[in-house]
């Protein structure tokens, strides 16, 4: 079984992130880590990897060259080689010009399972799996909370409004899991170590066959940063606070 | 004025999802509401007259067996037919687990493109302009999509436009699904009916429980402000995780975005990841026996207190009021 983990690098949630003017991440008012559900998904990869010797994980990144580090910290956690499609033209490339791109490279890797994050926690499009799915005429089975893995399909369950779906699929598939699903592991000592001598590959878009120029195509027309919140009226509770807290919402007309 | 496709979900008996209002109201704001089905044969003219009543100038059914046993497939072939026969300026779809997926795979085979998560969109001369809140309210920014279809998908409950209710024009469609890979629904299991409370999405009031209640029993402390209130009731992801409530309640950067007139986070720290999803409300009220608790950076009116003398006292003098006012 070989299973392709997308894995994308994002700015830190934990920090303040910034948009430029033209309404693109401002990549270095942040720090640019390895999106915490991506972590999850290789986990479930791995966990199956754990139980299924001779199974082979690949973590498979778009983004710029800073993303060799992200990728570095998944070979530590377990996933035995990485991709990172890197080429210049690629910068602010929307949902249809990254799922094309990515698409493009698993087909190259070749893959008999896909594990994707539900969203990313930047973008939050949580439509790459689906739109990658597509590409490659493949099923998807969305926003997973558990997933189980055996040598011929995938299942497991998709909170919906109104109740939980239980579906399957037949490998070859695509899969996206949400932070219900498996917590990740840490590296170890031993993990890091081995990752420094893990192959990386790097590839262009020459590499993928695909041209620089995308078709149809989403771009930001403005952005605008909100105001900061006005300072507000803090007290300490000396047993009159909830009084007037039930005075300051009347006064507000909020009781 | 040209067609604007909006795609309804449904439930397992076939009834409308609380979605489909304001994807009708988004499609009134662009054009012509065309409210787009996927049904089990002969099911789809029961929706017919609520659709009109929410506003859709056009509904267009398409009924096949694989609704309900296939995922995702039904939907896109029902909406690839109504780009087809409609020839739309643009489609909405709701950001939700089910309905999203439906959107991605329609502009890849299309040629069209997304706008991701919008809460708001706009006619602009010849141009159709989404507006998002990203950065968990930290930007407003704008989108618009050139050299192909627009396809947006929409916040649940962001949109408050309604449209004008209408009779719609029907059309009626076999859906045929070709054989070939495809993701299968084996069950859908039914979550317990909602209590009386307004649903976290789009709710007015929101009244929401952190670590900080310590244990599921004390959860119970959070729900009676909220009914007092007539709010809803969110939950930090540490909440979640320690079992107090289910996920859906999760309220912050990978849960539910709020933007209520009232915001109320009892025994939340505040981490950047949760004010991701309320720092947008009116008025945000936080109580947190940590005077430097992150929450108050936010708040309105905090209370340095403990929860469990505050809130008993609270939910009293709101009760008192509320009595006095009769
Ligand atoms: C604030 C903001 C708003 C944006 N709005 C839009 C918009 O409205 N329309 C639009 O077309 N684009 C938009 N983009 C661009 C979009 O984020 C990028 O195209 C991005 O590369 C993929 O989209 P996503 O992050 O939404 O992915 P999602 O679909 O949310 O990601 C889900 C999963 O797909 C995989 N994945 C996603 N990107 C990569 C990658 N680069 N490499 C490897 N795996 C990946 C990961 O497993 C990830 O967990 C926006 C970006 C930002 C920062
Ligand atoms: C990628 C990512 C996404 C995340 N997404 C989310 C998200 O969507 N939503 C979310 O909420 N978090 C999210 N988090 C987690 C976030 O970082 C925090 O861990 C979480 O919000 C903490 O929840 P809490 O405030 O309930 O708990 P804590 O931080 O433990 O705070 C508990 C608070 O309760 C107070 N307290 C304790 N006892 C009492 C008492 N008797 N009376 C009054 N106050 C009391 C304490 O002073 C403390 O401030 C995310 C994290 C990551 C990395």
């Amino acid at each position: 079984m070989k299973i392709v983990v997308l894995v994308k690098e994002v700015p830190d949630t934990y920090e303040a992130r910034k948009l430029d003017s033209s309404g693109m991440l401002a990549r270095t008012a942040s720090e640019l880590v390895p999106d915490e559900i991506n972590e999850r998904a290789l986990e479930s990869a791995l966990r199956y990897q754990d139980a299924h010797k001779g199974t082979e994980v690949v973590v498979l990144s778009m983004g710029p060259e800073s993303t060799v580090k992200t990728l570095r910290k998944m070979l530590s956690m377990g996933a035995d080689s990485a991709v990172l499609v890197e080429d210049s033209s690629l910068a602010g490339a929307d949902l249809v010009r990254t799922s094309a791109v990515l698409a493009a490279a698993v087909q190259r890797e070749g893959f008999d399972l896909i594990v994707a994050g539900n969203e990313s926690t930047d973008g939050r499009g949580g439509l790459v799996p689906a739109m990658v799915a597509e590409h490659l005429g493949l099923p998807l089975l969305p926003s997973l909370d558990t997933l189980e893995i055996t040598a011929e399909s995938v299942s497991g369950s998709c909170a919906i409004d109104g109740g939980t779906l239980v579906v399957n699929a037949a490998l070859p598939a695509v899969v996206s899991v949400t932070e219900r699903s498996a917590e990740a592991r840490f590296p170890n000592f031993k993990g890091i170590m081995k990752a420094k001598k893990k192959p990386l590959a790097k590839i262009s878009l020459a590499d993928l066959g695909l041209s620089p120029e995308p078709g149809a195509r989403s771009t930001v027309t403005a952005a605008v940063e909100r105001p900061v919140r006005a300072a507000g009226t803090k007290i300490v509770d000396e047993g009159q606070a909830a009084q007037e807290l039930a005075d300051f919402l009347a006064a507000n007309r909020l009781i | 004025m040209a067609n604007i496709l909006a795609l309804i979900e449904t439930t397992s008996t076939g009834g409308l999802k609380s979605s489909a209002a304001g994807l009708i109201g988004a499609a009134a704001q662009l054009g012509t509401p065309v409210a787009v089905l996927a049904a089990t044969p002969g099911a789809g003219a029961a929706s017919v007259a609520e659709l009109g009543r929410l506003g859709a100038a056009k509904v267009y059914i398409a009924e096949g067996d694989g609704v309900g046993r296939v995922l995702t497939r039904p939907q896109l072939e029902a909406l690839a037919g109504a780009v087809e026969a409609h020839g739309p300026a643009a489609v909405l779809v709701s950001n939700s687990n089910e309905s999203r997926g439906v959107a991605g795979r329609l502009a890849v085979r299309v040629g069209g493109a997304v706008a991701a998560e919008a809460v708001g969109v706009r006619a602009d001369g010849g141009r159709i302009i989404a507006v998002h809140s990203v950065f968990g309210g930290d930007y407003t920014t704008e989108s618009t999509i050139e050299g192909g279809l627009p396809i947006i998908t929409l916040r649940p409950g962001s949109i408050e436009e309604r449209a004008e209710a209408a009779i719609p024009e029907v059309s009626t469609v076999t859906l045929v699904l070709a054989a070939g890979p495809a993701a299968n629904i084996v069950e859908l299991r039914e979550a317990p009916a909602e209590t009386g409370r307004p649903a976290l999405r789009g709710a007015a009031k929101v009244v929401s429980g952190g670590r900080g209640l310590g244990a599921k029993d004390n959860f119970a402390l959070v729900e009676q402000l909220a009914d007092a209130l007539g709010a809803a009731v969110g939950a930090s992801r540490a909440a979640v995780d320690a079992g107090f409530v289910p996920q859906s309640h999760q309220v912050g950067q990978t849960g539910v975005a709020v933007s209520p007139q009232l915001y109320v986070a009892l025994g939340i720290s505040g981490a950047i990841q949760h004010r991701a999803g309320m720092q947008t409300s009116k008025t945000i009220v936080a109580i947190n026996k940590d005077e430097d608790a992150p929450i108050f950076e936010v708040a309105d009116f905090g209370i340095v207190g403990d929860v469990f003398t505050v809130v008993p006292q609270l939910v009293e003098a709101i009760k008192a009021r509320q009595l006095a006012a009769v």
